[in-house]
């Protein structure tokens, strides 16, 4: 038996990766505990995924310590991987064999023996809702569905911790929340899951702990709950003003002064945090600012991510 | 330590093998594609051996023996199909599966090792080298091609090469960055076939492009092939086998540390 004296399943102190002069990962450190699913919430190029190879042993740190399930993943990486399940941000599915044979095969992979294989195959589409698509190749199916299978996939093994990166990004609504519902039963089975993602919403929905990363450092942790408490006021108003340019809003921003906890500007409209909507909307009226639209509403993860990084998610998006 | 030894040997092995199994089910449904390629070896053996052979007629060897020329050339097309077959695979398929369908991404997320990819795609190249080289055989023994008992031995001859070859396709899969670097491998092991003494013996060439022969791992596969097929041995064999068994090593090292650099990013 490995040392796993405790519930934690992975730990990381003073992690780095360095790509040539770029140091995508820049010293984090976490600790996930068995049961738990955890999130990686940042921006594309935040260092999320690398950070996840490294857990997965497939890219190796160039400083600090990591461990998995008590292992040490330069060294045991092939008993590590053994016992993860990983989904990868593109699938990485054999587009030579049916849906069923991308099941069997990888769990060849594991030394799952064949009789097994087919059983847990039978059970994991069935589990995805993909089992009336068996003999059918890869490419004739939807994103959704490839993304559906890859999660099957990943479970072949029965791993004690399922690494997810950016599972639902690229997805069209239904799709994402089929995934959403998969993901979230497997939570409720007790299976330990880790996720990337830079949607808000979905790490809201999913994550009972998370860590916020931005260019290689964690820049705030907790639950989704402790960071809004923490990092941004009970309710939000937005203001929005058809029609005016950017610069108008950082002026109206400024005559803001002394309505709610913090005024924060942003390209499209004005984020009022403040602990009672209704008072700063009432508030605001008085001001005689005429906003084309006012909305208040509950602080969420979007929140936290802006005032932390001060700058729109959209701004990073490809 | 040696109970250890031996676990950690079979679960390598069966780990390469679980790539073989995946390739195995991947071409399940493809075998046409698969014997093609030996049936371009029997067309070759076809129109040398008995087309030009009808017109050469009896050739003397350099020790003196005298021998039919459909008997001297079909050694070294058996020794090519043996070539092309691994070589083929190795390079083209490992490359297509590599950069462009990323197989090998998805699999190194499982126990698996580039070491155990990279022993997987030979074990796959030398069955399909082996459905060539025994697909020949046998046409060479109905036409009477087989001379000697030795020829038995052509077979795990055509094993070495298979090796050699499927070392060398999977280094170069992993080095080629697109699909032009092949229209050079193909002018190199054309130039092999047509130079590495298949159709002449290598010591009717100038003496200049002698060494150049040499260096080409074909030529040690043909001499191994002929040597035993004519019953006519040599030492130099030694150094034949000797010869494609490093290139089989030196090819499916290089390869696997290729694959983990690329791979493990």
């Amino acid at each position: 038996m490995p040392a796993e004296t405790n519930q934690t399943l992975v730990r990381a102190q003073d992690l780095r990766k360095r790509y040539g002069d770029f140091e995508a990962v820049r010293g984090v450190d976490f600790e996930i505990q068995r049961g738990e699913a955890f999130g990686f919430l940042g921006a594309n190029g935040a260092g999320k995924s690398t950070t996840m190879r490294m857990i997965g042993c497939v890219s190796e740190p160039t400083g600090g310590e990591i461990e998995v399930f008590g292992l040490d993943p330069r060294r045991d990486g092939t008993a590590i991987r053994g016992r993860l399940g990983v989904v990868p941000q593109d699938n990485t599915l054999d587009n030579m064999l049916t849906v069923f044979e991308n099941l069997t095969v990888y769990a060849g992979y594991f030394g799952i023996k064949r009789r097994e294989a087919k059983a847990r195959a039978a059970e994991l589409l069935e589990f995805v809702q993909l089992s009336g698509r068996s003999d059918d190749k890869v490419d004739d199916l939807s994103g959704g569905m490839q993304r559906r299978l890859a999660i099957a996939r990943s479970l072949i093994n029965r791993p004690d911790l399922v690494l997810l990166d950016e599972p639902t990004t690229g997805l069209d609504p239904q799709a994402r929340h089929l995934v959403w519902e998969r993901l979230f039963q497997l939570k409720q089975q007790g299976v330990s899951i880790l996720l990337t993602t830079h949607y808000m919403d979905e790490a809201e929905q999913l994550c009972d702990r998370l860590v916020v990363m931005d260019e290689g450092r964690i820049i705030a942790a907790g639950s989704p709950r402790e960071l809004i408490d923490t990092y941004v006021t009970k309710e939000v108003v937005e203001l929005r003003f058809n029609g005016l340019h950017t610069t108008d809003l950082a002026e109206i921003a400024s005559g803001l002064g002394g309505v709610g906890a913090q005024i924060e500007p942003l390209p499209d409209r004005i984020l009022v945090y403040t602990d009672d909507g209704d008072d700063t909307s009432a508030a605001l009226e008085v001001r005689d600012v005429r906003p084309s639209s006012v909305l208040a509403r509950r602080a969420t993860l979007e929140d936290v991510f802006l005032r932390l990084t001060g700058r729109a998610l959209a701004e990073d998006e490809a | 330590m040696s109970v250890i030894a031996y676990s950690v040997a079979r679960a390598s092995l069966s780990r390469s093998g679980s790539m073989l199994a995946r390739n195995w089910v991947a071409m399940r449904r493809a075998w046409v594609l698969v014997l093609s390629g030996g049936i371009e070896s029997l067309l070759f053996l076809f129109a040398f051996g008995f087309g030009v052979g009808a017109l050469v007629g009896d050739i003397t060897l350099p020790g003196g023996a005298e021998i039919s020329y459909t008997a001297f050339v079909a050694p070294a097309i058996l020794a090519n199909a043996a070539m092309m077959g691994t070589l083929l695979e190795t390079s083209i398929n490992v490359f297509a599966k590599f950069k462009w369908m990323k197989v090998y991404d998805g699999i190194l997320n499982t126990p698996m090792r580039p070491w155990d990819v990279a022993l997987g795609e030979v074990w796959w190249a030398l069955i399909r080298g082996g459905i060539y080289v025994g697909m020949f055989v046998v046409t060479m023994a109905a036409f009477g091609l087989v001379d000697s008992w030795w020829a038995v031995l052509a077979v795990p001859a055509c094993v070495f090469i298979s090796l050699a070859f499927a070392g060398l396709g999977l280094t170069l899969a992993t080095l080629f960055r697109d699909w032009p670097d092949f229209d050079w491998m193909m002018a190199v092991v054309f130039a092999m076939f047509l130079f590495g003494g298949t159709f002449t013996p290598v010591e009717s060439y100038p003496g200049f492009a002698q060494p150049l022969v040499y260096v080409m791992p074909l030529y040690h596969g043909i001499e191994l092939v002929r040597g035993l097929s004519l019953g006519d041995l040599s030492p130099m064999m030694l150094l034949n086998v000797a010869y494609l068994t490093a290139l089989a090593a030196a090819g499916t090292w290089i390869a696997q540390r290729r694959l983990s650099s690329a791979l493990y990013k």
